[in-house]
């Protein structure tokens, strides 16, 4: 039997592009600090911790979670690495959220982070190896074809991407975390911006950041009044490349999306989601994964957008928190979608604070979509 | 014999250092070693941002002596490149006089029958310090003879606990700061940088190796799967979607279709092709998978989804086991491709 499992409180840095002024472990700290406090525990009260971050290759330290274990407050409890790329922070809490549903602790910090600034994430991205062409370009160069694809596929208009762009750095700009906050940013100023990895443009790439973010979770005896309840999480895996492989609607995220709703009892997500947090790195990401995440049929995604329902103000408020285009330290960024979407529904958030939250999805993605973890939250004890 | 090359793999980190091990390298810049003091009284060498047993973060420094004992050692007979030495040397931790934990260093004796647990040993330090735990170039045993440069020992440290002399060479950096206080001043470290650089050998399936070797040829050469069918290129050896080996061979044209691609106008470290050039996914006749290759050939903005592409190989005189054989791929000047005959590529 499962034991339930609730959000007792989240934590985040201060986002930047270069966070000089601490090291990793100073940075993971500046997160777990907060999330302590925010969950009013101290150490005695954690019984394990589970650590994420992107490739070592980001800040060239293999195996940070050793050298991590006395900032990270895990000396003499259990320390778990987890990475699945991208979507490493989104993981991380499921593993977290996980020992709480098996019984085995009452409370786990989760944590994640990524210090940009130790290297270059282009660089670390586009090492190609003996024997191939070397015409690999990041992040942006590895995503452009498919966004492309998405565009031919779905007959989207060529606006929407900056659509997007516009929406998550406005509601950045309302969250004093946020790396970029542009109150000023237009459509007419993105579609100027300068063509990265056509057909996306540099207004509409996430920023490379340096952050962390934690979150204390706790089962039924810890939570407090109002705790997010976990209602639901999913993970699923696919290999990068085969015959076939739909690139722009992954059957992983498809069916991660699917048996996440059949387990929070959802049937119209649309419908029943008050504020939804997904990993959006480039902006056409936006309606692809509402489509691949069953908020809209296939080919409809965009249309959502373009509607304004994605907007703070709309059906479903996307990524209120300004998402991964305006914050983006890698290993953190899924577990800041999962943090978010905890914060809407404890009525948390600040300025950016959705109206009557009461159910919100945290989602991620990694590697060339290949890795998928999504939680829902809700004011509701499952 | 399957392929391999080396792959080289290298960057020069940046390290933010934060306050308590900012204040440890701005400290070795001017030959003093200091420790942290934690909650249970240990002086922690080098210092540790957090307590290990309260978590707590700590900020009590205290300076120890640049003198300490050989906790353990090891032999190191060939030393790898970016060592403190090229010569044999030991490898020991050295827990200074004043210090609760251990450092680990390099000890500078011919033969290992110098070393013993227990040994006493100096810092001998860097003659340039920058502020990097290469400012301790090495430990050397204590009874040699002083260098006459580092008037500094002249008196050398008898009592373990007592703080080493205040090093000449350091006033200057150190005038008017009392021992202990730490972080943020202007003038202080806050960085180091670590190159760090993996040499590997990047060894190809056997598979691929064939692939590999038909190239040196100017051929393509792919495997179906005998279950679904599929011909991938290069080839994976087993299928991965069916799990199962793939065994037949095919030999494939030059000319395909771009499935999809983008444009790179964006520069970055370690580039090798110059922007703007586009990355295209090639799909080549018969193959059910496609390739990035390189299109040129036509104006970045005329390169279509569709557009039929061939082969441009380099002089046969330059062709190695690479798919960089094939300089790019260019217009064949058909009509494109129909949309459904690679919708499911994408």
């Amino acid at each position: 039997m499962k034991q339930p499992a609730a959000v007792l409180g989240v934590g985040q840095t201060h986002h930047r592009a270069k966070r000089l002024d601490v090291s990793m472990a100073g940075l993971c700290r500046e997160a777990i600090d907060r999330a302590m406090a925010d969950a009013n525990v101290d150490w005695d009260g954690i019984d394990a911790v589970v650590v994420g971050k992107a490739p070592d290759l980001f800040e060239g330290v293999m195996m940070p979670e050793l050298f991590l274990a006395d900032a990270l407050g895990a000396v003499g409890k259990p320390l778990l690495r987890v990475h699945t790329a991208g979507s490493v922070g989104g993981s991380t809490a499921n593993v977290a959220v996980s020992l709480i549903h098996s019984g085995v602790h009452r409370r786990v910090l989760a944590v994640a982070f990524e210090k940009q600034s130790e290297s270059n994430a282009m660089w670390a991205l586009s090492i190609a190896p003996p024997f191939s062409m070397p015409v690999g370009a990041g992040a942006g160069g590895y995503f452009a074809p498919h966004v492309r694809s998405y565009i031919r596929r779905s007959g989207a208009p060529e606006h929407i991407g900056s659509l997007v762009a516009v929406k998550d750095r406005h509601n950045g700009a309302r969250n004093p975390y946020a790396h970029l906050r542009q109150p000023d940013i237009t459509l007419e100023s993105v579609r100027a911006s300068t063509m990265l990895w056509d057909p996306i443009r540099y207004d509409e790439t996430c920023p490379s950041s340096d952050g962390a973010c934690a979150i204390v979770l706790g089962d039924s005896s810890a939570a407090h009044r109002d705790s997010a309840w976990i209602q639901a999480t999913a993970m699923r895996t696919e290999p990068t490349t085969f015959a076939g492989r739909d690139q722009v609607n992954p059957r992983a995220g498809r069916e991660a999306a699917h048996a996440l709703w059949r387990e929070a009892g959802i049937t119209d997500p649309l419908q029943e989601i008050d504020a939804a947090e997904i990993y959006v790195p480039f902006s056409w990401f936006e309606p692809m994964w509402l489509e691949n995440l069953g908020f809209a049929a296939v080919g409809q995604g965009w249309k959502l957008t373009e509607s304004g329902a994605t907007a703070m103000d709309g059906q479903l408020p996307v990524n209120a928190s300004g998402g991964v285009l305006s914050s983006n330290p890698i290993g953190a960024s899924g577990m800041l979608r999962f943090a978010e979407a905890a914060l809407q529904v404890m009525g948390r958030a600040g300025d950016h604070q959705v109206d009557g939250v009461r159910r919100a999805l945290g989602h991620a993605y990694g590697g060339g979509s290949q890795y998928f973890s999504m939680w829902v939250v809700g004011s509701e004890k499952p | 014999m399957p392929l391999s090359a080396p792959l080289r793999v290298g960057f020069d980190y940046t390290r933010s250092l934060g306050p308590v091990l900012g204040h440890f390298m701005t400290e070795l810049r001017a030959r003093r070693v200091v420790g942290v003091r934690g909650s249970d009284g240990r002086v922690h060498v080098p210092p540790v941002e957090y307590d290990p047993v309260t978590a707590a973060p700590l900020s009590e420094f205290v300076e120890v002596a640049a003198e300490g004992t050989v906790v353990t050692w090891s032999w190191m007979p060939k030393p790898l490149a970016g060592q403190p030495f090229d010569r044999p040397f030991a490898w020991a931790m050295v827990r200074l006089d004043g210090a609760d934990t251990p450092l680990l260093h390099a000890v500078d004796v011919a033969d290992p029958s110098a070393m013993s647990i227990g040994m006493r040993v100096r810092i001998r330090w860097a003659a340039d310090p920058i502020g990097g735990i290469t400012d301790i170039a090495c430990f050397e045993p204590a009874t040699n003879p002083l260098p006459t440069t580092y008037p500094q020992f002249a008196e050398p440290s008898t009592t373990p606990t007592r703080p080493s002399p205040q090093p000449a060479g350091a006033d200057r950096l150190a005038r008017g700061r009392p021992p202990g206080e730490g972080g943020g001043r202007a003038g202080d470290v806050t960085m180091v940088t670590t190159p760090i650089h993996l040499d590997v050998v990047h060894s190809v399936s056997p598979e691929e190796s064939k692939y590999l070797r038909a190239l040196a040829h100017g051929k393509l050469l792919g495997q179906r799967c005998p279950k679904c069918h599929k011909v991938y290129i290069p080839p994976r050896g087993a299928c991965p979607v069916d799990g199962v080996p793939t065994t037949d061979e095919v030999e494939l044209p030059d000319v395909g279709t771009v499935t999809t691609f983008c444009v790179v106008n964006v520069p970055f470290l370690g580039q090798r092709i110059k922007p703007p050039y586009v990355a295209a996914y090639v799909l080549l006749d018969g193959a059910d998978i496609a390739f990035l290759h390189l299109v040129l050939g036509c104006a970045a903005d005329e390169v279509r989804m569709g557009m039929r592409v061939r082969a441009v190989w380099k002089p046969a005189e330059d062709w190695g086991t690479t798919l960089e054989n094939i300089d790019h791929f260019a217009p064949t000047g058909e009509p494109d491709a129909p949309y459904e005959t690679y919708e499911g590529h994408l």
